[in-house]
């Protein structure tokens, strides 16, 4: 029973701190619960519909539809978490200057809400399939009650969402014109994690066939199964062992996300300063 | 151009690759091992490779329960469910022993890769 209860805490652990880091990202923007709620809602009910056609996306591309299914999930994830991070980051500023005029500033940041809405709920489907596939597997497999068998995989779920609460929780104690920046780099990590597993994904299905090579190992200072080890994957996609190719996915979406965001950044403030010398 | 469809056409270009890839003839030369999960556990327990190859892993789950093929030491993780038969690539990998399990099974669902 304990196996189960862990093995589903782990996977809501991932979703939770995603949906946790998103939610303190978009903390006093108007209709935030509502589009994220939305979006967590859309990735529940497609876990349930994923989980209940794995058999048959298996299949697919003799023996790797899951990675393929996986590819487009991760790319949509990391098109949205960019697009945020680019708006954000170049816009960032006036936010934090603006702080006080809540309403302003969060008017603006209704501008990316869809973005994330849809990122939350890629990022709860790739975690929720696998759970409900399981628990699905148990129900017809396991000697235990049902009582029983509900009763630890609500535990599971609980903690792992408590996890993302108390990130949630944790961002809400900085202040308000930091906040933005704070979450962004947060946000930009998160994007990040996603490009190391999509580069996994592709070495795993064999469409990618280099640098498949561990680029360290620090698995017997910090396993992947730790809880700081699963709490760090959650946030930044820490994995004792990656790939070099993880790391260069990693490397190369944050690097080009930053310069994107400091191009566009640049661009904002000379309209800006424009404008003010027109006027 | 703006920024975010930049990105947009590189993870298009990116995905392309990828398929491409996939239909290209490079699996075709991949040495093939099979591994088949019955009653939560692995058949065979040790499995063989060549190493500084890579290598084609067919996974047959016999079970009515899924199952998650995880190996840490591979940097592999996927589930394969009841009845599924799923592909997995490895390596290329240096000579050595690499341990996997079955991470909804992590009891009996133990294995290893010998790679020589």
């Amino acid at each position: 029973m304990f196996g189960i209860g862990l093995i589903v805490f782990r996977e809501t652990l991932e979703a939770a701190l995603f949906v946790g880091i998103i939610a303190a990202s978009t903390r006093g923007i108007f209709h935030r619960t509502r589009w994220l709620t939305l979006g967590a809602s859309a990735g529940v009910l497609g876990s349930i519909i994923m989980a209940s056609a794995m058999g048959r996306i298996s299949a697919w591309a003799d023996g790797v539809g899951q990675e393929l299914v996986s590819v487009v999930i991760l790319s949509v994830a990391i098109a949205m978490l960019a697009w945020h991070c680019i708006w954000v980051g170049a816009h960032s500023a006036d936010m934090a200057k603006d702080a006080r005029h809540v309403g302003e500033s969060a008017a603006r940041g209704e501008q990316t809400l869809w973005a994330l809405a849809i990122a939350v709920g890629l990022a709860v489907l790739r975690e929720g399939a696998e759970t409900v596939l399981f628990v699905a597997g148990l129900v017809s497999g396991t000697t235990e009650g049902p009582l029983m068998l509900a009763g630890t995989v609500a535990a599971g779920l609980a903690l792992g969402a408590s996890v993302g609460w108390l990130i949630y929780a944790g961002l809400g104690k900085v202040s308000p014109h930091r906040l933005f920046a704070v979450t962004n780099v947060l946000v930009l990590l998160l994007a990040g994690s996603l490009a190391s597993q999509l580069a996994r994904t592709m070495s795993q299905a064999g469409w990618l066939d280099l640098l498949d090579n561990p680029a360290w190992d620090i698995s017997a200072l910090m396993p992947n199964d730790s809880v700081p080890g699963m709490v760090l994957h959650g946030v930044i996609g820490y994995d004792a062992s990656p790939s070099q190719l993880q790391l260069a996915f990693f490397a190369g979406t944050t690097l080009l996300i930053w310069l994107a965001a400091r191009q566009l950044k640049a661009r904002v403030s000379r309209r800006r300063s424009a404008e003010l010398s027109a006027a | 151009m703006n920024s975010s469809s930049k990105r947009k056409a590189i993870t298009a270009v990116v995905i392309a690759a990828g398929c491409l890839m996939a239909g290209g003839v490079v699996q075709a030369a991949d040495p093939e091992v099979s591994l088949v999960i019955k009653e939560h556990q692995f058949d065979p327990t040790e499995i063989k490779v060549p190493a500084n190859q890579r290598v084609k892993l067919n996974v047959h789950n016999q079970d009515s329960t899924p199952e998650e093929f995880e190996s840490h030491s591979l940097n592999r993780e996927k589930l394969i469910p009841p009845g599924g038969k799923v592909v997995i690539f490895v390596g290329p990998l240096k000579p050595g022993r690499y341990d996997f399990f079955g991470d909804f099974n992590p009891a009996t669902a133990k294995g290893v890769l010998v790679a020589e």
